[in-house]
């Protein structure tokens, strides 16, 4: 009996505790997340219902046109676009980046460092830079056609860049390491004694890989798909770079509806657009995620 | 991202100052209408400060200094890399903190028709008196009411005459390039200059708001997107100088840079006309500085001042007294600084809009989306 209401005393004191620990490390987080992140998607989706007004800025007229007009066949166009250019960049991505992080992780130890730093090596240095030493490179005047022809290896110059297949590559050389550092992640942590049991099991290795491996490294996968697929859905500089200007993503509209052409409702709208597939994007990532993780424990 | 951030972060601190500020200025301008007649000739300008916009190494580096020590004010100048980046600043309601901008004369019109300028005090900038008298025939802006202009030129064709074989003398050497230049041309992508070469090929008004004449114009420039290596507003020229291009769409100025790596480059204004660009500078309403401002345009007007640009951004300026002791030198390498005002006056100029803006911004993405 006595010892019962301290213990409530302690109780209440170390939840109090307990929420001003919650508040303190979670606290600067959320607050960043709410002025930088909160407060601008909901700009964007307060300008997505108004007017442009004549010379740009934003009229206060409340309108459903510029949902509309985000269904024109052009834009509609750019967005699968965009779908198509970002989907064929994460399988590729995953196609590489799969074998890449699975060997990885078989190095010893000190090699395994080494392999990573080396991944993540192309991040040390800026994005556009980076994009913009590929027209160096492989233009029809650059360094690889030169040496190409040098060594009569080619008579004539290739063609390399300025269209949607350049594009894909370049998104792909920009966001591999997002694909390969998560798939190392995931298959560093398989317990090499499962594999050993599905041996002893009789299970051929494809058998052992597709019901083991892929299951247990499915969150890596899942993880390192996101991260490829949505930069390079907004992805406006490759395509404008080495894509020459003839590709056009959702990224590029969105730059050039708020830079070039002082529409920022539609361009708000085409931003919301895109946050929503992210969103439903993230949602598929969820419920994939549950039931391969559900799969591997039965 | 870095001048994003910066842009915030000052549009954070002045619109919670600028939200009283505004209110009391625009009751000012606009109880006195006519608002010019507020300057004061005699104002002490070592009490004004000025912050100007203008596009990145486009004036002297020591610009600031010097106009300090020689009027008085103190000068901040902050960049913009495009027209419509100023503008999204200037038209955003608050007060921008911005005195003196630097915007091309089509976006000076649509500043002054939503009453965002004000209007030039003539008596406060004797350097007028530089101006060739065509400087003020200029269609956005008859008799400089609203700008005052700092560099003009035109748009064509750039070409290295050793690829191309020939000398092109019409847009529709561009627009439908012969067999062997096909994927050797590249083409203006802001959208004005992108329309300009069909627009004059086919006849038409570059400012032409005709739904028809634009359908005809997109159909021109789908068939030439094929054939285009790729769209390039910045290192059109150094593609020819590489020989990666053999003939591209190019502002004359910029035309220049090539021609100063290789002697083979020469630019030609198409026998169907061009455009003539204005780049000019303007006084903001909400400008607490005016009379410095009007000091700083008159400082610039000064031939001693305004050679600068042109002997180093290579673009001829309206200033007759600056062109006069420059050009004839330059002319020797870069034959397209010698054009005269009569000839850049025969080109059309730029003007605002208005309400078909989206037209043209659908089209230029119908273009460079197509297939």
């Amino acid at each position: 009996m006595t010892s019962t209401i301290p213990t409530r005393v302690s109780r209440d004191s170390e939840k109090r505790r307990d929420l001003l620990e919650r508040m303190v490390l979670q606290g600067p987080g959320l607050l960043f997340i709410t002025i930088f992140m909160a407060t601008p998607i909901t700009l964007v989706a307060i300008y997505s219902i108004f007017q442009r007004g004549r010379f740009g800025g934003i009229v206060y007229k409340a309108t459903t046109e510029n949902f509309t007009r985000a269904l024109d066949p052009v834009y509609l166009g750019v967005l699968t676009d965009s779908l198509k250019i970002a989907g064929i960049t994460t399988i590729l991505a995953i196609a590489i980046g799969y074998p890449t992080a699975y060997a990885i992780a078989k190095l010893p130890t000190k090699w395994r460092s080494i392999a990573l730093v080396l991944v993540v090596m192309p991040f040390w240095t800026n994005f556009l830079i980076r994009t913009y030493s590929w027209i160096m490179l492989f233009n029809r005047e650059g360094l690889l056609n030169h040496a190409l022809l040098k060594f009569n290896i080619i008579h004539t110059p290739l063609d390399l860049l300025y269209t949607q297949s350049a594009v894909v590559v370049g998104l792909l050389y920009g966001y591999l390491p997002l694909m390969i550092l998560p798939l190392y992640a995931s298959i560093e942590r398989l317990d090499p004694q499962l594999g050993e049991a599905a041996a002893n099991l009789g299970a051929t290795r494809t058998r052992a890989f597709f019901s083991l491996t892929l299951p247990l490294t499915a969150s890596g996968l899942i993880a390192g798909s996101i991260f490829v697929f949505i930069p390079s859905l907004g992805n406006f500089i490759v395509p404008e770079l080495l894509g020459g200007g003839k590709t056009v993503m959702v990224g590029n509209l969105i730059r050039d509806q708020f830079l070039k052409a002082r529409d920022w409702p539609f361009g708000s709208v085409l931003a919301l657009s895109v946050i929503a597939l992210v969103f439903i994007f993230f949602m598929l990532q969820n419920a994939v995620e549950k039931r391969f993780s559900s799969d591997a424990h039965d | 991202m870095q001048g994003f951030l910066s842009t915030h972060g000052r549009k954070l601190t002045i619109s919670s100052i600028a939200a009283g500020v505004l209110l009391l200025v625009s009751a000012c301008s606009n109880s006195s209408t006519g608002a010019s007649g507020a300057l004061d000739p005699k104002a002490d300008l070592t009490k004004q400060s000025l912050v100007v916009s203008n596009w990145a190494s486009y004036n002297p580096p020591d610009l600031a200094a010097k106009f300090q020590a020689a009027i008085g004010p103190k000068v901040t100048i902050t960049n913009h890399a495009t027209n419509e980046e100023i503008m999204a600043k200037l038209t955003s309601g608050a007060d921008s903190g911005i005195d003196v901008a630097f915007v091309s004369g089509q976006y000076a019109q649509a500043l002054a028709a939503q009453g965002l300028l004000e209007p030039i005090d003539t008596a406060l900038i004797p350097n007028l008196k530089n101006l060739y008298p065509e400087a003020s025939k200029l269609a956005y802006d008859v008799g400089n009411k609203f700008s005052v202009p700092y560099t003009w030129g035109t748009t064509g064709i750039c070409y290295r005459k050793d690829l191309t074989g020939f000398d092109p003398t019409s847009w529709n050497d561009l627009l439908n390039p012969i067999a062997k230049l096909k994927g050797k041309t590249t083409m203006l992508a802001t959208e004005r200059w992108l329309m300009l070469p069909a627009q004059k090929l086919l006849g038409y008004s570059a400012n032409t708001t005709s739904a028809t004449e634009m359908d005809k114009v997109k159909a021109q420039l789908i068939s030439t997107k094929k054939t285009l290596l790729a769209y390039d507003d910045t290192t059109f020229y150094t593609r020819l100088v590489s020989g990666e291009a053999a003939m591209v769409e190019a502002w004359d100025g910029w035309c220049n840079y090539g021609i100063t790596d290789n002697k083979n480059i020469k630019f030609v204004i198409p026998k169907e006309g061009s455009d003539l660009w204005v780049d000019t500078m303007v006084i903001l309403k909400t400008s607490k500085n005016k009379e410095a401002a009007h000091a700083f345009i008159n400082y610039i007007l000064d031939p001693t001042v305004n050679s600068w640009v042109i002997n180093n951004v290579l673009y001829k300026t309206p200033d007759k007294a600056a062109m006069d002791v420059t050009a004839a030198k330059l002319g020797v390498t870069y034959p397209n600084m010698l054009m005269t005002p009569a000839d850049l006056l025969k080109q059309e100029n730029l003007l605002d809009l208005g309400t078909s803006g989206p037209m043209y911004t659908k089209i230029a993405t119908e273009v460079t989306s197509s297939k």
